[in-house]
């Protein structure tokens, strides 16, 4: 996926794992099922609102907490086409790039737009473009090396390719 | 010459060079690969697209389910089976079934396959725990855990430290979860991000080996990459004890070695510390006279479930009831946990204080089973998390504190102090 365009949903600060996909649901792998709880003990109705491509757009050290592979998953599954944020945990931020969900670094985007916005990312450039109010920001690219497991749609095949 | 950190110089060591800088990619050896039954399960189905069939060393992984064990429905079931499956398939010597598999970070190192100077990843979080042992440990999520087990190797981005130098003794009834709490609500539940924690020190000699466990688990609390401590004589003697004959590596930070930041704690000057709901930043000390009426104890976990913590609860409760109308929940991390203490009479002290003694599992610490919260209750817990819905219902609260300040509450009834008895 070279762009991503969506309606944004808002978080703010340390939205954990736990939020992501909580954990009494953590007894299945099946992404459709992690999908239909997504954001669920945060946000009711994000799940019957999120359409394919929405966006979601948060603040500090999103993804902290568990090393659950199942929340990006989850996101993914959801329909997410991207993350933008000022910050990831680390954990998280391995697993989004190790599975293919694209998310992107930017304390302005993150901190200037707003919920329900209609915003572009080009993930060649980093650019992100708020289609609401025309403004655009740069994210932060990639590490060369994070980029080839993304263009390798994941770090399985990336694996296989280079062994 | 160069200028590494402790972590930094076991992260070499695996990528066969001579030195590395924070923000290097590296490639590198791993010593074990981890896992549990809620992770596993997504690694092994990605095992099977890898071409590579099978895992690099049926010796160097662990597979522990423990989260959701004794299995606590069909679907829990049915991950468990995977994992036990896949690993009889790979002839995986590392594999805890019921009966002798314990909380994963209590496990591994007891069982000696954590030892100084390794490279570990597991696919959990609190992997991190390790770093007391001197071992350079991190979580993972369930695709760097598959590649580990077909390849070996992982991919690190060289983390940069922060140092925290310890000096002084711990007061009575303080302990290591007081010093990771009070660190998490000084720096931030992101405060450490991407980093290294490193725990120097005069201080450091006067922390038992559980006291140093506690600590390194909760590194990740406050973002860290990993927590890791210097290899000492308690480091050593807990090896030998637990790891004879397995080659042990020392590692030391270079005398000018690089950090970010560098905090000095005083251990005398700290005090039993709770982290509020709903972030374990959210610390206070009991100089503040708290009214918190409570509803639930638990006490055991990765965090604080091993036998230090089991003696010092026991000490609390002995002789003395739990409140009336409050549940309180011991979970001993291991077998050898939960043998020791029965030995040592702890399990008939909490029995008879009017606690309840589970066998070994995450259970409530993440909101599975054997004590989740309804709307409206309060627990005091000695677990790690206390985010929104952890431990169950959205409007539940956790409070996070060390096993003294756990039985001292379950006694009242109320968020309590060892003092106050
Ligand atoms: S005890 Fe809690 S924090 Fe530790 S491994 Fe189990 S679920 Fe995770």
């Amino acid at each position: 996926m070279k762009e991503a365009k969506g309606r944004v949903f808002k978080f703010g600060d340390n939205v954990d794992t736990d939020v992501i996909i909580p954990a009494r649901y953590l007894n299945t792998t099946d992404h459709k099922e992690l999908a239909a709880h997504c954001m669920e003990d945060i946000d009711k109705e994000f799940i019957k609102n999120v359409k394919e491509g929405d966006i979601i757009v948060a603040n500090k050290n999103f993804g902290c907490g568990s090393s659950r592979e199942h929340a990006p998953i989850a996101i993914k599954a959801a329909g997410v086409s991207c993350v933008i944020a000022e910050t990831f945990a680390r954990i998280f931020y391995r697993n989004s790039i190790n599975i293919g969900l694209p998310i992107v670094e930017c304390e302005e985007a993150a901190k200037e737009i707003a919920a329900d916005d209609v915003v572009s990312i080009n993930f060649d450039t980093g650019v992100i473009t708020d289609e609401t109010t025309g403004k655009t920001y740069q994210g932060q690219a990639f590490p060369p090396f994070m980029q080839k497991i993304i263009d390798s749609e994941g770090l399985v095949n990336y694996i296989n390719a280079n062994n | 010459m160069s200028k590494m950190t402790m972590s930094q110089k076991i992260l070499a060591a695996h990528a066969h060079l001579d030195e590395v800088k924070a923000g290097q990619l590296i490639e590198a050896d791993l010593d074990l690969v981890l896992g549990n039954d809620i992770t596993s399960p997504v690694a092994i189905g990605e095992m099977e697209k890898f071409n590579t069939k099978g895992v690099f060393d049926k010796d160097k992984i662990a597979l522990v389910p423990d989260h959701f064990v004794p299995n606590k429905d069909i679907k829990s079931a049915q991950n468990c089976k995977c994992v036990r499956e896949f690993a009889k398939k790979n002839d995986i010597t590392n594999y805890f079934e019921v009966g002798q598999m314990g909380i994963e970070h209590a496990l591994l190192p007891e069982k000696g396959l954590t030892v100084a100077g390794d490279l570990i990843i597991g696919a959990d979080s609190h992997t991190c725990t390790y770093g007391a042992l001197g071992a350079f440990s991190t979580g993972v999520g369930s695709t760097d855990m598959a590649a580990g087990m077909a390849t070996g190797k992982a991919w690190f981005k060289v983390p940069s430290a922060i140092k925290f130098n310890l000096t002084g003794k711990l007061s009575e009834n303080v302990s290591g979860k007081d010093v990771i709490l009070h660190i998490i609500g000084m720096i931030g539940v992101d405060g450490a991000l991407y980093k290294s924690m490193e725990f120097t020190g005069d201080g450091v000699a006067s922390l038992s080996m559980d006291d140093r466990f506690t600590i390194a688990n909760m590194a990740i609390e406050a973002g860290g990459k990993n927590g890791i401590f210097p290899v000492d004589e308690k480091t050593l003697e807990y090896l030998k004890e637990h790891a004879p004959g397995k080659e042990i590596k020392v590692y030391e930070a270079d005398a000018d070695a690089e950090y970010d930041e560098v905090y000095d704690i005083d251990l005398s000057a700290l005090k039993p510390t709770v982290a509020f709901p709903h972030l374990p930043e959210n610390t206070h000390t009991f100089d503040e006279n708290f009214d918190i009426k409570i509803d639930q104890v638990v006490i055991g976990s990765c965090t604080n479930g091993r036998i230090n913590d089991m003696r010092i609860a026991a000490d609390i409760l002995k002789g003395r009831k739990v409140a009336d109308g409050v549940r309180c929940i011991v979970i001993p991390a291991t077998q050898s946990i939960y043998l020791q203490a029965m030995e040592e009479g702890i399990i008939r002290t909490f029995i008879e204080a009017g606690a309840v003694v589970s066998t070994p599992t995450c259970g409530p610490c993440l909101g599975g089973y054997m004590g989740i919260l309804a709307s409206g209750e309060r627990c005091v817990s000695t677990t790690n998390r206390n985010f929104v819905g952890r431990m169950g219902a959205t409007d539940s609260e956790i409070y996070l504190a060390s096993p003294a300040v756990a039985a001292a509450s379950a006694i009242t009834g109320k968020l309590s102090q060892p003092s106050e008895l």
